[in-house]
């Protein structure tokens, strides 16, 4: 192998993981790991061409040009990239994003009168979201683990009598995301602004956000179906029960 | 009807078409995108056995939907949902003659619901009133996402919608199905937001409002908006199909429904033609929670009677046969349904 083309498979690994960090907000999860990157290209002079594919044509746009513009951004941040070039497959807004995206003209510069002001707000709306499904996780397992605790005690529990491990680890991150407190003695379950929940509210709130946690998994897990079918084999006509 | 070890359940399909996606219907690239996405999910969601060609997915006609309704699916009545998607084909994607004439030659068995767009203005509103009364509406299907023009969706709080919603009640239309689409203007807000319901339901109280696949995929704000509004209620398209490749997922989906919205309030639909009923009939009957899910009680034989069709049979005041008939389950009309219970539910997760 030459000194060029290790080096390129460096920069090609390197580029990987900085596409890591774009997430698809619905899903709470890395493009990478949704199958969303159809194709990476590395130059042996640094010009990056990434490709993206999404489950279905009519994924919803405003998503779409988020990943995409966000992908740009990070692959932009290799201090070696001497030209990124990112475009979408296959999406009935694909002629839109991808000359916005080519363009560099923004969010407001790509979709023009449909845009209001950013997609900032939709971020955060998701990353509530994400947060309410990981601390739901998170007491969910504490109370199949210690099966004597009440859902009501739940409204007590802190961060430090959380179990080391991925789900906490998870919930850290998205406290971080939203600006509350990763302390170990703040308590797990709080809203976004991080008050509590006290009395019947306890309850009710625990079982509304398993419905949102259901709602993300089963997101999840219905595109990457849809996506495997319509990416993968053309010709598989099922997957099994 | 459909009888198993010893039950019948009367079976109404609510959420029905006959459509038309053909290449020489199509009026650009999009028309294309939208029936290959149907498509894929029929191909993602269907047991093999039930697979569609393409070509058979395109346009079945009024031959083959009679029969696979009627015949071979167990449906006693079917309501047409058209979506006009006028951007995406030349002659509309539901064949509204072809639909309503099906309908006049099958009384009893057929409802016919027509759309609205509320862009169309004042002459559309004058077009409500004249549908209204050709087709003897008692309902109409509302899809967000359409596209108009430069516009790419509407929501149901605008003020136009609402002029829309009282010719509604003042012709006697009961029944908005909400098809909740992505795209919609602002882009900067959620496409699939179903916020609008809300503010509707809470305006139009002498309304009902179906909102299609029970708002996938915002299942949780609709659970919460449904428990609140007690005149909002859970259309199953696209959910169905579930039953079979991720069982798991719509026992979760069942068994929210059930504690949020009731099982007065939910309805079941083949989403024909995405999928048939025969198969999502008998697997329905059939189906359990998955026992894994300990945290949703099992599900009764009158549960399902209801969701297979004595819900939207009362809500379109279709005639059931006496011995087919299930009483109202004596619930609140609005919170969780059986929230005494929930300290025991949450355990079981």
């Amino acid at each position: 192998m030459t000194a060029d083309s290790r080096r390129a498979d460096a920069r090609r690994t390197e580029a990987w993981r900085a596409l890591d960090r774009v997430i698809d907000p619905e899903l709470d999860e890395p493009g990478t790991d949704l199958d969303f990157v159809a194709s990476l290209e590395v130059s042996d002079d640094g010009d990056v061409a990434v490709h993206l594919r999404l489950p279905t044509s009519f994924c919803a746009p405003n998503f779409a040009y988020l990943m995409a513009s966000d992908a740009k951004a990070v692959l932009s941040e290799l201090d070696w990239a001497r030209s990124v070039s990112v475009a979408l497959d296959d999406h009935h807004d694909s002629a839109i994003i991808n000359a916005g995206l080519a363009a560099d003209a923004g969010y407001r510069g790509t979709f023009g009168y449909e845009a209001d002001d950013d997609l900032e707000e939709l971020r955060t709306t998701f990353r509530r979201k994400a947060h309410v499904a990981a601390m739901e996780r998170s007491l969910t397992a504490l109370m199949a683990a210690h099966p004597w605790r009440s859902p009501q005690d739940m409204a007590t529990v802190v961060l430090g009598d959380l179990p080391p491990g991925r789900t906490t680890d998870d919930l850290l991150d998205r406290r971080s995301a939203i600006g509350l407190s990763t302390r170990p003695d703040a308590p797990v379950m709080v809203d976004h602004l991080g008050a509590g929940y006290v009395g019947l509210d306890v309850q009710l709130a625990l079982r509304r956000a398993r419905s949102t946690r259901i709602s993300i998994e089963g997101n999840a897990h219905f595109c990457r179906g849809l996506l495997r079918t319509r990416y993968d084999d053309p010709d598989r006509t099922t997957i099994s029960a | 009807m459909y009888t198993k070890d010893g039950t019948s359940y009367f079976i109404v399909d609510a959420h029905v078409a006959l459509w038309d996606a053909r290449p020489e219907n199509q009026r650009n690239v999009h028309g294309k995108q939208f029936i290959d996405c149907f498509y894929d999910y029929h191909r993602n969601l269907s047991p093999e056995s039930e697979l569609w060609t393409y070509e058979e997915y395109l346009y079945q006609g009024g031959e083959r939907f009679m029969k696979d309704l009627f015949e071979d699916g167990y449906v006693d009545h079917a309501i047409f949902q058209p979506a006009r998607l006028g951007e995406f084909y030349v002659d509309g994607f539901g064949q509204t003659e072809e639909a309503w004439a099906l309908t006049q030659a099958n009384p009893g068995k057929l409802t016919y619901n027509h759309n609205f767009d509320p862009r169309n203005g004042e002459a559309g509103l004058d077009q409500l009133r004249a549908d209204a009364e050709r087709f003897g509406l008692k309902g109409v299907k509302l899809y967000t996402a359409e596209w108009h023009g430069d516009s790419r969706g509407y929501r149901l709080d605008d003020d136009w919608t609402r002029r829309y919603l009282e010719v509604c009640r003042e012709v006697g239309i009961r029944n908005i199905h909400v098809h909740k689409g992505p795209t919609i203007r602002p882009l900067d807000r959620d496409a699939f937001d179903v916020a609008d319901v809300d503010h509707v339901a809470t305006d139009f109280t002498d309304l009902n409002f179906v909102v299609e696949h029970c708002g996938l995929p915002r299942l949780e704000d609709f659970c919460w908006i449904a428990t609140q509004e007690p005149n909002v209620h859970a259309g199953l398209a696209v959910a169905m199909p579930f039953m079979f490749t991720r069982p798991k997922y719509f026992g979760q989906i069942l068994g929210e429904l059930l504690y949020w919205v009731g099982e007065d309030r939910i309805q079941f639909s083949s989403d024909y033609a995405l999928w048939t009923p025969r198969w999502l009939v008998e697997s329905f009957v059939d189906f359990e929670i998955p026992e894994e899910l300990t945290e949703y009680p099992a599900l009764t034989e009158n549960q399902k009677r209801k969701i297979l069709g004595l819900n939207a049979a009362a809500m379109y005041d279709i005639e059931v046969p006496a011995h087919l008939r299930v009483a109202d389950a004596d619930e609140t009309a609005t919170g969780p349904r059986g929230a005494d219970r929930v300290a025991d539910d949450l355990v079981g997760a």
